[in-house]
């Protein structure tokens, strides 16, 4: 039964009380019990990890272990390339791609104080990481925002309080001042980790000295670079976190309601939060008279329904308010006139993911890590052409190469890097010369790309520079409001152009009208959406001149990867004569010729270049070394 | 099969349990979407008469959220990762591949309406890139070649259904 936690006494009690829930798996406390901890987030998840749980729950229960083994499920471990995980604690033995069948051997091991040896990160041809601190992918990552991911079960409210969880909220309301609440903030460095970077104490500060009858704050979930997954992460592997910051800023500014404005595409994340709500205010950790004080706070779910611009926080008002999410001019800024006209104050997932963190172990720790001016951490989403995808969490400083290299363990199939994209849709591309940059809001800017919500596109040399621009740019165009020009009909322009040079018919002018529209764009457009979009292009443009020049001028892709400039053939000197790629040519397009291969009876292929649609079929079936097609 | 009368009801329900108010208007069209499957313009203009607002009003939310559609879907709803992630690994093949199968475009419906074509931006699973989604069921790290083998197994399922 759920007791009422009335005093910051109960809430500390109730720690004592469960605290060992925590140290038993972190092997401060000793004991017998195993817990193995299955994640549960939508990556493994759509790998079946959830029949993973149940298999091993119908093993343990089959061999009455359910005093000394429990098998539950956790949040992200990050490291999605290997998934479906399964960690064991105390032990902390990391097993990777684990199928359900597996399960039957997970018991074994544990009852037998042995590893499964396959299912261990393998890390030469001989030696396997028995322990997660053992993989390389975990060796430079420092956790804050998603410290709790993995270890708690996210649905489980004992695991929150036994990690200390709502003990921020309690120090806030019982130690500090609404003042010294925004101070230790200001203090930390926190900015905001949703794209632009804006100093949380700062905004904070704004909204709690707007004067007001009613305020609100909100919680802002709705994803929306494609690419990036690290809210979506934090609310499925601890989703208190994310409560207990929204009432202490609540607390800090005045309000008494928070909104979480959320993707409906997140069914998961919903769930969970519903659930964290719910058990919240059961226990007074929300709702009502927060732990015995005169602190009232409540947190509403709000659905999105699939809009880029809701994440511009105007745009996101209008969206909560049941109108189109359009954004509006500010000032009035949200922290003067927001939700309901009234004083609001918009923080996105991550950013209140390292709030509690900062109350309860002070500013100073936490602006001891970082840079000069980018304190703490950034969880990225490494995805694209690295060996490792999956999500990562470093100190702000950290440079591309440690991430992609030493994090990423480098580029898939031994291809050559090319470049990165940060910052999605509104971000740029680094290259080569940038590897060695320390990562912070500011050295990103000043090199042409941003922060963003922190996608990591990783590009290696079959990818088209002005294709990825072309890519982003119709993201933007789609997702438009149309509420200004300069957005509605200048980037829908700029698209023709890029579409026109991918399609072989650009010209040298056509560079220039770019970068003049690019330019305009950003200068005048209404929103963020607006005036960010002509950065990848203009990336691109900087970095990769010479590419959308040979698309012009010599109407090739140097990729290869463009189609229409792309011109298939058979170097009939490689050739064997094996004729896989007629028989999965789709248009039949590959003919016998009159010339012998090496092996006299049999004849060389030749590729119709008119007939030929340009698939890549016969590229990829080629059996001979080095293949005999040829783009 | 539910009755029209029953959907209605079930709406109107909702919509009186949030005050019928149009600040709600996005969490009601969630849910109308959730019992007719789209939202048509009876439905539309229903909403509107409940809420107090006129109809261009909730006409310019629906049109305005990708996530909203007038028109109703498949039985079998495929749909297609186009985040950066997928495609940078080749979702516009399998995207190709599902149109060539099918014979329809991105968007549409198939004759008999069993399938839908749609595609959405990044589900989060971008380890297994790139993903195709048949109904909730993901399926990663697949290529264009995989695209009939999958689809077959649901138009053999619906034979065996009926």
């Amino acid at each position: 039964m759920t007791t009422r936690l009335n005093s910051r006494e109960d809430l500390l009690s109730l720690y004592g009380d469960l605290k060992h829930l925590a140290d038993e798996k972190l092997e401060i406390l000793h004991s017998k019990r195993k817990i193995i901890s299955v994640c549960s987030c939508t990556g493994c998840a759509s790998q079946d990890s959830l029949l993973i749980v149940e298999e091993l729950n119908k093993h343990i229960q089959e061999r009455h272990m359910e005093d000394t083994i429990e098998a539950t499920i956790t949040g992200c471990f990050g490291f999605c390339a290997r998934g479906p995980i399964v960690k064991i604690y105390p032990d902390e033995i990391f097993y990777v791609q684990v199928k359900k069948e597996d399960a039957g051997r997970i018991i074994d091991a544990i009852v037998h104080d042995t590893v499964v040896e396959d299912l261990l990160y393998k890390l030469d041809h001989h030696d396997h990481a028995k322990h997660q601190n053992d993989i390389p992918f975990y060796g430079k990552q420092h956790r804050i925002a998603l410290h709790k991911a993995g270890l708690i079960n996210p649905e489980s409210f004992e695991d929150c309080i036994a990690t200390k969880g709502y003990q921020a909220l309690a120090k806030a309301l019982y130690e500090m001042s609404r003042d010294d609440v925004i101070e230790e903030v200001t203090r930390s460095g926190l900015r905001g980790r949703g794209g632009a970077g804006f100093p949380t104490g700062k905004k904070w500060s704004f909204a709690k000295a707007s004067y007001a009858d009613k305020k609100y704050i909100i919680c802002n979930a709705d994803e929306g670079d494609p690419g990036a997954f690290m809210d979506r992460s934090i609310l499925e592997g601890d989703p208190h976190s994310v409560l207990e910051a929204m009432a202490v800023a609540g607390y800090a500014i005045g309000a008494d309601e928070g909104e979480i404005y959320i993707r409906a595409e997140y069914p998961l994340a919903i769930k969970r939060l519903r659930i964290a709500i719910k058990e919240a205010e059961e226990y007074g950790c929300l709702g009502d008279h927060i732990l015995g004080t005169d602190f009232s706070f409540h947190i509403y779910i709000r659905y999105g329904a699939g809009a880029f611009v809701c994440g511009e926080e105007t745009a996101l008002i209008h969206s909560i308010e049941g109108h189109r999410g359009e954004p509006t001019l500010k000032p009035p800024f949200p922290a003067v006139k927001g939700l309901n006209g009234k004083p609001t104050n918009v923080n996105n997932v991550e950013t209140w993911a390292n709030v509690p963190t900062i109350i309860l172990d002070g500013a100073d720790k936490f602006a001891s890590i970082g840079t000069d001016k980018s304190k703490g951490t950034k969880v990225f989403a490494l995805a694209g052409k690295v060996n490792n995808v999956g999500l990562v969490e470093v100190p702000m400083g950290t440079t591309l190469r440690e991430i992609i290299y030493d994090i990423g363990g480098g580029i898939k199939n031994g291809r050559k890097f090319k470049a990165v994209q940060t910052g999605g849709p509104s971000g740029g591309c680094l290259t080569e010369k940038d590897l060695d940059t320390p990562i912070d809001y500011d050295n990103l800017v000043q090199r042409g790309s941003m922060m963003g919500s922190g996608g990591m596109i990783v590009l290696d040399e079959d990818d088209c520079a002005v294709d990825i621009a072309r890519f982003y740019l119709e993201f933007t165009v789609e997702e438009s409001c149309g509420k200004c020009t300069p957005c509605r009909i200048g980037n829908k322009r700029m698209l023709e152009i890029l579409n026109r040079i991918v399609e072989g018919e650009g010209t040298l002018e056509d560079l220039d009208r770019l970068e003049r529209l690019a330019e305009t764009i950003k200068d005048s457009a209404l929103c963020a959406l607006g005036q960010t979009a002509p950065n990848p292009v203009l990336s691109t443009l900087h970095n990769f001149r010479d590419e959308y020049v040979a698309h012009v001028v010599d109407k090739k892709c140097p990729a290869g990867s463009c189609k229409k400039l792309v011109a298939f053939e058979i170097d009939k000197s490689l050739c064997l004569g094996c004729g896989m790629c007629a028989r999965n040519c789709p248009v039949e397009a590959i003919k016998k010729s009159d010339q012998p291969v090496k092996n006299p009876r049999l004849m060389a292929y030749e590729i119709d270049t008119d007939k030929c649609v340009r698939c890549g079929s016969c590229l990829s079936v080629c059996p001979a070394k080095p293949k005999a097609i040829q783009k | 099969m539910r009755t029209n009368e029953e959907m209605f009801a079930e709406l109107d329900a909702f919509i009186e349990s949030v005050g019928n108010s149009p600040s709600e208007m996005i969490a009601i069209l969630h849910t109308a979407q959730g019992i007719f499957g789209y939202l048509p313009m009876k439905v539309q203009k229903h909403i509107a008469d409940r809420i107090g607002v006129n109809v261009s009003q909730v006409y310019g939310v629906v049109t305005f959220y990708s996530f909203f559609t007038m028109q109703p879907k498949g039985e079998n709803v495929i749909s297609i990762c186009l985040g950066t992630a997928c495609f940078v690994k080749g979702s516009g093949k399998l995207l190709e591949a599902c149109e060539n199968y099918l014979g329809i475009h991105n968007g549409e419906t198939t004759e008999d309406g069993r399938f839908t074509i749609t595609t959405l931006r990044c589900v989060g699973a971008c380890a297994l890139a790139p993903v195709m989604q048949i109904n909730g069921k993901t399926y990663g790290n697949i290529t264009a070649k995989d695209v009939p083998g999958i689809l077959e197994t649901y138009m053999k399922k619906e034979k065996y259904d009926n």
